[in-house]
C-alpha cells in the first residue's frame, strides 16, 4: 500500500451518553487512522461501541448521547469541532454511510431516481439530466441490470440484496473519499453478500475509496479488511492488520472470540467459549473492561491498560502469545 | 405414561432400538395458495384473467432422522427450510406426504398417541423476545406444559421448574422474573429450557443461535451439544451458517428453493460437495481462516418461489449448466452410500 497522508485520523474519541441510569460511555477513547483505499473492519459484539463509532465520525450522535472529547480529523480538518453547515457539506458527499437495513434508509414512497437524483442535486449545481446520468452509473457500477428500469423503480420492488446495492449506490454518487459501512451484510444471504463483499473490494481497489466496515463477524473481515481492529466496552482492545490480529492474537479477548468461530474448533467439540455476560456500559468494571471475563486477569488489570505502540497494538497487560 | 418429578426420567436412551428411525418424512409438500379477495373473485368472473397461484414453500422432501443424531438443514432465505421444520414439529401441517414417528405415521395416529408424539417433538424458536410471552414469569413460561400435559402436579411444578432451570444453566432464584429482564443469550436458554420441559426425545431448533453474539452463540451451541449427550435428544438444526452445521450436524442437508439438493454427512459434505450450490455456499461462506482475498461470487438472485425456474431450480446461477437442466428437473439420486444429490452432472461420469 501506497504511504499517504491519512484520509481519516480518529483521535482518543470520546461519545458519552447521558441518561437517567447514569452515563454509559459508549466509546471511550477510540484511536484509528484511514489511508486512502484501505479497508478497516471494526469488530465487535452488541454495546461495544462500534456503531457508535462509525456515527460519531460523521457528527450523528443525538441527545443524551455526545461526543465529550477526542478528535476527528478529515484530511486535517477536525470535524468534532466543525459547525453543522460544514457537516452537512461533507457528509453523502465527502464522507457517506451505509447502514444494515436499507428499507429503513431508503424512503419508501419516493423511486429510486428521484432519491438519487435529490442526493446528486443537493451537494453539485448540476441539470437535473446530469444527474439522472450519473445515478444510472452508480447503478451500473454495483451490478444493478436494467439500470433505467430499475431507476423509475420503488425501494419495495428489490430484493433484499439489490436494495442494500441501491444504498450503496446513493452512497457513491459523489465517489466519496470515505465510507462507513455499519453491518451492511448481515441480513442477507450468503451468496448475495458475496456479491457485495466482491462489488466493495472492486470499488475501494478502483476509485481509492477508504472503508469502515463495521461488523460483528470476524469472518467477513478476515477476508475483506487491510487492518481490523476489535472492540470490547468502547474501547478498542486490539487493532493491527487482519493477519496479526487473526493469526497473531495478542489480546485474550480476540483469543476468545476467534476461539468460538465453530469452523476453528474440532467437529462435534464443545466450542472454547468466554464465560459470563458483556457488562453494562453504565457499570463497568474498573481498569480493562474485561477483567472479570478473563482468565489471565490479575491484581495488575485493576488499573487501565495502555493501547501497546506499534504498528499491532494491544490493551492488555498479560497478552497472550500468538495464536497458532 | 407414569408422571414423575424427575425430569427425563421417560427419555430411553439413544439408539435403545436404531432399526426404526426416529422420524421420518415421506414426500412431505407444502402449498401455499394465495386467496383471491372480493374485487379479484368479481374480475374473474366478469372473465378477467385473474387466477389463484401457489407458492411450493416446500417440495416433495423425503428424509429420514435416526435416534440421537443431528442433522442441520442449510439453506438461503426463501428456501423453504423453516415451513420443513414446523411441519416436523406438527405447527404447520403439511400439504400432502406423511410424516412418521418411529415408524407410525402421525396423521394416522388415534388423537391421545399422537398428541403424546407431537410432545416428543419440540421447537426451539430464533427470536426468543418473540417467541416468549412477555407477560408471563418465567416459571409459567416453562411450567405451564408440563403441567397441563400432566407431567408434573401443580405442587411439583416450582422444584420441576428449578431443576430445568439448571439444566439449561439458568439460576431457578430468577423463576419469577420476566422474559425482558434477560439478556439475549439467556432469553434463548428460557426457550429451551421451555421445549425441554414436556421431555421431548426431538428438537427442531429454528436459527436458534443465529441472533446471538459471537462469544454467547459458542454458549448457546455447547449447551445444545451438552444436552445431547446427557438427554440423548435427536435435532434437526436449521441454519444458514454452514459453520454452525458443520461443527455440531451429523448429516447435513442443503435446500434450494423447497427442494432438497445435497445430503451427505458433515464431514464429506463440507470436505467434497457434489452439488454446485453445495459448492457455491462453501466457497462463499466467509471464514476466519482466510485472508484478504478476492470475492468471486455466483451470480444472479435468488428466484422467486411464486415462478421457480423450469428444470432444476439452480441451472440460471450454475456455473456448470447443461441444456438438460433447463427442461428436465434432477431427480435426487445416491451418489454413494449415504450420499445424495440432485445434479445431472452425476450422470455423466
Amino acid at each position: 500500500m501506497t504511504r499517504q497522508e491519512p484520509v481519516l485520523e480518529v483521535e482518543d474519541l470520546r461519545t458519552h451518553f447521558f441518561t437517567r441510569g447514569g452515563v454509559a460511555k459508549a466509546v471511550d477513547g477510540v484511536s484509528f487512522t484511514l489511508r486512502r483505499g484501505e479497508i478497516l473492519g471494526l469488530v465487535g459484539e452488541s454495546g461495544s461501541g462500534k456503531s457508535v463509532t462509525g456515527m460519531s465520525v460523521l457528527g450523528l450522535i443525538d441527545a443524551p448521547g455526545r461526543i465529550v472529547g477526542g478528535a476527528v480529523r478529515y484530511r486535517g480538518e477536525d470535524l468534532v469541532t466543525a459547525g453543522e453547515k460544514r457537516l452537512r457539506q461533507l457528509r453523502g458527499r465527502r464522507i457517506a454511510m451505509i447502514f444494515q437495513d436499507p428499507m429503513m434508509t431508503l424512503n419508501p414512497v419516493l423511486s429510486i431516481e428521484t432519491q438519487m437524483v435529490e442526493t446528486v442535486l443537493a451537494h453539485e449545481k448540476v441539470s437535473r439530466k446530469e444527474a439522472r446520468e450519473r445515478s444510472r452509473e452508480a447503478l451500473v457500477r454495483v451490478g444493478i441490470p436494467s439500470p433505467d428500469e430499475r431507476l423509475a423503480a420503488y425501494p419495495h420492488q428489490f430484493s433484499g440484496g439489490m436494495r442494500q446495492r441501491v444504498a450503496i449506490a446513493i452512497a457513491l454518487l459523489h465517489r466519496p473519499d470515505v465510507i462507513i459501512a455499519d453491518e451492511p451484510t448481515t441480513a442477507l444471504d450468503v451468496t448475495i453478500q458475496a456479491q457485495i463483499l466482491f462489488e466493495m473490494q472492486k470499488l475501494c481497489r478502483e476509485t481509492g475509496t477508504a472503508l469502515v466496515w463495521i461488523t460483528h463477524d470476524l469472518a467477513v473481515v478476515s477476508g475483506l479488511a487491510d487492518r481490523i481492529a476489535v472492540m470490547y466496552a468502547g474501547r478498542i482492545v486490539e487493532i493491527g492488520t487482519a493477519v496479526e490480529v487473526i493469526d497473531g492474537a495478542r489480546h485474550p479477548y480476540t483469543h476468545g472470540l476467534l476461539g468460538s468461530v465453530p469452523s476453528r474448533n474440532r467437529r462435534g467439540e464443545p466450542l472454547a467459549q468466554i464465560p459470563g455476560m458483556t457488562p453494562s456500559l453504565l457499570n463497568l468494571p474498573e481498569g480493562c473492561a474485561f477483567r472479570p471475563r478473563c482468565p489471565r486477569a490479575t491484581d495488575a488489570c485493576l488499573a487501565l491498560p495502555p493501547l501497546s505502540d506499534g504498528g499491532h497494538g494491544w490493551r492488555c497487560f498479560n497478552p497472550q502469545g500468538a495464536a497458532a | 405414561m407414569t408422571a414423575t418429578t424427575s425430569p427425563f426420567a421417560a427419555v430411553p436412551s439413544p439408539g435403545s432400538d436404531s432399526a426404526t428411525p426416529m422420524l421420518e418424512l415421506s414426500h412431505l409438500t407444502k402449498r401455499f395458495t394465495t386467496k383471491l379477495d372480493f374485487a379479484e373473485r368479481l374480475a374473474k368472473r366478469l372473465g378477467a384473467k385473474v387466477q389463484e397461484f401457489d407458492v411450493h414453500a416446500v417440495d416433495d422432501v423425503s428424509l429420514t432422522i435416526a435416534p440421537g443424531e443431528v442433522v442441520g438443514l442449510v439453506g438461503e432465505s426463501g428456501c423453504g427450510k423453516t415451513t420443513l421444520g414446523r411441519m416436523v414439529a406438527g405447527i404447520t401441517p403439511p400439504s400432502s406426504g406423511e410424516l412418521l414417528y418411529r415408524g407410525k405415521s402421525m396423521a394416522a395416529l388415534p388423537h391421545d398417541e399422537a398428541r403424546q408424539a407431537k410432545l416428543k417433538i419440540q421447537m426451539v424458536f430464533q427470536d426468543p423476545m418473540a417467541s416468549l410471552n412477555p407477560r408471563l414469569r418465567v416459571s409459567e413460561i416453562i411450567g405451564e406444559a408440563p403441567r397441563v400435559h400432566g407431567i408434573v402436579s401443580r405442587n411439583e411444578q416450582t422444584d420441576y421448574v428449578a431443576s430445568i432451570m439448571r439444566k439449561v444453566g439458568l439460576d431457578p432464584a430468577y423463576a419469577a422474573r420476566f422474559p425482558h429482564q434477560f439478556s439475549g443469550g439467556q432469553r434463548q436458554r428460557i426457550g429451551i429450557a421451555r421445549a425441554l420441559a414436556v421431555q421431548p426425545e426431538f428438537l427442531v431448533c429454528d436459527e436458534s443461535v443465529a441472533a446471538l453474539d459471537v462469544s454467547i452463540q459458542a454458549q448457546i451451541i455447547n449447551l445444545f451439544m451438552g444436552l445431547r449427550r446427557e438427554l440423548g435428544l435427536t435435532y434437526l438444526f436449521i441454519s444458514h451458517d454452514l459453520g454452525v452445521v458443520e461443527h455440531i450436524a451429523d448429516r447435513a442437508v442443503i435446500m434450494y428453493l423447497g427442494r432438497v439438493v445435497e445430503v451427505a454427512p458433515s464431514a464429506e459434505l463440507f470436505t467434497k460437495p457434489n452439488h454446485p450450490y453445495s459448492r457455491a455456499l462453501l466457497d462463499e461462506a466467509p471464514r476466519v481462516d482466510t485472508r484478504k482475498r478476492t470475492f468471486a461470487p455466483i451470480r444472479g438472485e435468488i428466484p422467486s418461489p411464486l415462478d421457480p425456474p423450469a428444470g432444476c431450480a439452480f441451472h440460471p446461477r450454475c456455473p456448470l449448466a447443461l441444456p438438460r437442466c433447463r427442461s428436465e428437473r434432477p431427480a435426487l439420486r445416491e451418489i454413494a452410500p449415504g450420499r445424495l444429490s440432485a445434479c445431472h452432472l452425476n450422470d455423466m461420469q
